[in-house]
């Protein structure tokens, strides 16, 4: 950071936060989203996690290193950039996916524009469209989830599931899933997308410790739900909004990547636009949009417009017309 | 003789048309998916370039200056059209790969750049070493852009597979792939230049 002015507006409270501690803090809360990941689909799981979260740091070290910048691979920004990117990915991809994902999402989406705070895009959902439009047969490839009692024995190499999404998008019904495993995480997807419980407990600690608002989330997943039920497939108001809401990325991109501070607008108004946007992209691309899932292009989208809002829903100074 | 040199190279270094002058990106963006297409690409760019500069240079003295750039235009476009016709009869399957490019040459701005710029005011060996050395040097970029997205968008090398079980990534055979490409070349050209100042 070349000048240390503080962006926000008056009353300047001081108060014991740092950048680096509010990472942390959003690393914690994404914990049990790890665990239940690797409940749900095994020990894979947890080596996909591992193998973005070291390759994110060493990208970042090795790069600034490179570039005789400071190095702070320690203020947990590049950790959780990893994180993120290994809960896009599904729990069994090649172990090379995770280290280009992640090198990709620290160089180009973070480092080349000049660090943390100076990103226009979420670093991590770079890397996850990066593989995405290289490596789709991966990226797409999703294992069902172990079912109980299988333990972390998988019996077969390569079973393949699609998501309830992509089931939906080929015109067929997803009955067979209940809410309450959709909810659980009992479906095939990412390895951080699925457990919605263990997603809300982590969502809830940030609201309630302050470090993300609710702003966002709340008006991006109600966006999706109300388009999802008007536009439904048997007609108008006839959607199954429940399904729209508990699948796919919604509630991990509206709560954690959809509220990145430094990519979305900075006033409460202009993060109700945001999350709105966020809500209708995604519904329109679910809807009538070529991927069975849209909740990383409408953050991406969102991230590119944030300047523009943030212009737009400026704060009044006191005592100016 | 030492001073033509420099004419010539500096289109190739200094003042090189793809990362140096950023000119002519659409043809860029657009054919440098393979290595092939980008030699073709250039050596159709470098004849017409070589052929406007000498014919503009010739000329330059009974154009009329109000309506210069349309004389321009019909100079290019006869060279363009040369090409075009010769690479159907002789090289239809790059003919065909590069479609459309190939008559959009006569709107290629390091073409029109060149004779606004140079031509109309050089003699005519200074304006032939001009466009030489600017042709070689948007080849040798082209080269080197659809290098790296052919490597690593299609895993193969002028048509040759070079390793055996990498996989490529597409998005660098797509045109998003291309403008990162080309920026993240742009940004280590101008790395360079500023280290070395």
């Amino acid at each position: 950071m070349k000048n240390r002015l503080i962006v926000s507006f008056p009353p300047h409270l001081h108060k014991d936060e740092s950048v680096s501690k509010i990472m942390w803090m959003v690393v914690i809360s994404l914990i049990p989203t790890g665990l239940a990941g690797v409940l749900i689909f095994g020990i894979d799981a947890l080596w996909v996690i591992i193998l973005g979260v070291i390759s994110a740091l060493l990208s970042e070290g090795i790069l600034q290193l490179l570039g005789k910048r400071r190095v702070s691979i320690l203020d947990g920004s590049a950790f959780i950039t990893g994180l993120l990117l290994a809960y896009n990915l599904p729990p069994k991809v090649p172990f090379w996916l995770p280290i280009v994902g992640s090198f990709f999402s620290i160089a180009i989406g973070k480092l080349i524009f000049g660090g943390l705070g100076q990103n226009i895009f979420n670093p991590a959902l770079v890397g996850r469209v990066f593989l995405m439009a290289s490596w789709p047969k991966y990226m797409t490839t999703f294992s069902p989830p172990l079912s109980a009692g299988a333990g972390f024995i998988h019996p077969f190499d390569a079973v393949t599931s699609a998501t309830p999404l992509a089931i939906l998008k080929e015109g067929k019904s997803a009955e067979y899933i209940s809410y309450l495993d959709l909810f659980l995480g009992k479906r095939g997807g990412c390895i951080g997308e699925v457990c919605i419980l263990a997603l809300l407990l982590g969502a809830i600690f940030l609201l309630i410790k302050g470090y993300i608002s609710w702003h966002i989330p709340i008006t991006f997943i109600f966006t999706t739900g109300v388009m999802t039920y008007v536009f439904g497939q048997k007609g108008l108001f006839s959607g199954d909004w429940l399904l729209h809401i508990l699948c796919g990325g919604l509630i991990l991109g509206a709560f954690f990547m959809a509220t990145d501070c430094v990519t979305s607008p900075l006033t409460g108004r202009g993060q109700i636009i945001f999350g709105i946007g966020c809500g209708l992209i995604t519904a329109v691309i679910r809807l009538w949009g070529g991927y069975p899932e849209g909740v990383s292009y409408a953050i991406l989208m969102m991230n590119a417009a944030t300047p523009l809002i943030d212009r737009y829903t400026r704060n009044r100074v006191y005592g100016v017309k | 003789m030492k001073k033509l040199f420099n004419e010539f190279l500096k289109g190739i270094i200094k003042e090189n048309p793809t990362f140096v002058l950023v000119l002519g990106l659409c043809p860029t963006l657009a054919v440098s998916v393979s290595v092939i297409n980008g030699i073709g690409m250039g050596i159709a760019a470098t004849f017409v370039l070589l052929g406007s500069n000498i014919i503009i240079s010739m000329i330059k003295n009974i154009i009329p200056d109000r309506i210069r750039i349309p004389c321009f235009i019909v100079v290019i476009a006869t060279f363009v059209t040369i090409v075009e016709m010769t690479m159907k009869a002789y090289s239809p399957v790059l003919n065909r790969a590069l479609g459309i490019y190939v008559p959009l040459i006569v709107v290629n701005c390091i073409v029109l750049g060149r004779a606004e710029a140079y031509a109309q005011k050089a003699p005519v060996i200074n304006a032939l070493f001009d466009g030489l050395g600017m042709g070689i040097g948007f080849t040798l970029a082209l080269i080197l852009i659809s290098g790296i997205r052919e490597f690593l968008g299609a895993g193969k090398l002028m048509g040759h597979t070079l390793i055996k079980g990498f996989e490529p990534a597409y998005v660098l055979g797509m045109p998003s792939g291309a403008l990162l490409v080309i920026g993240l070349l742009l940004g280590f050209f101008n790395l360079l230049k500023e280290r070395k100042q």
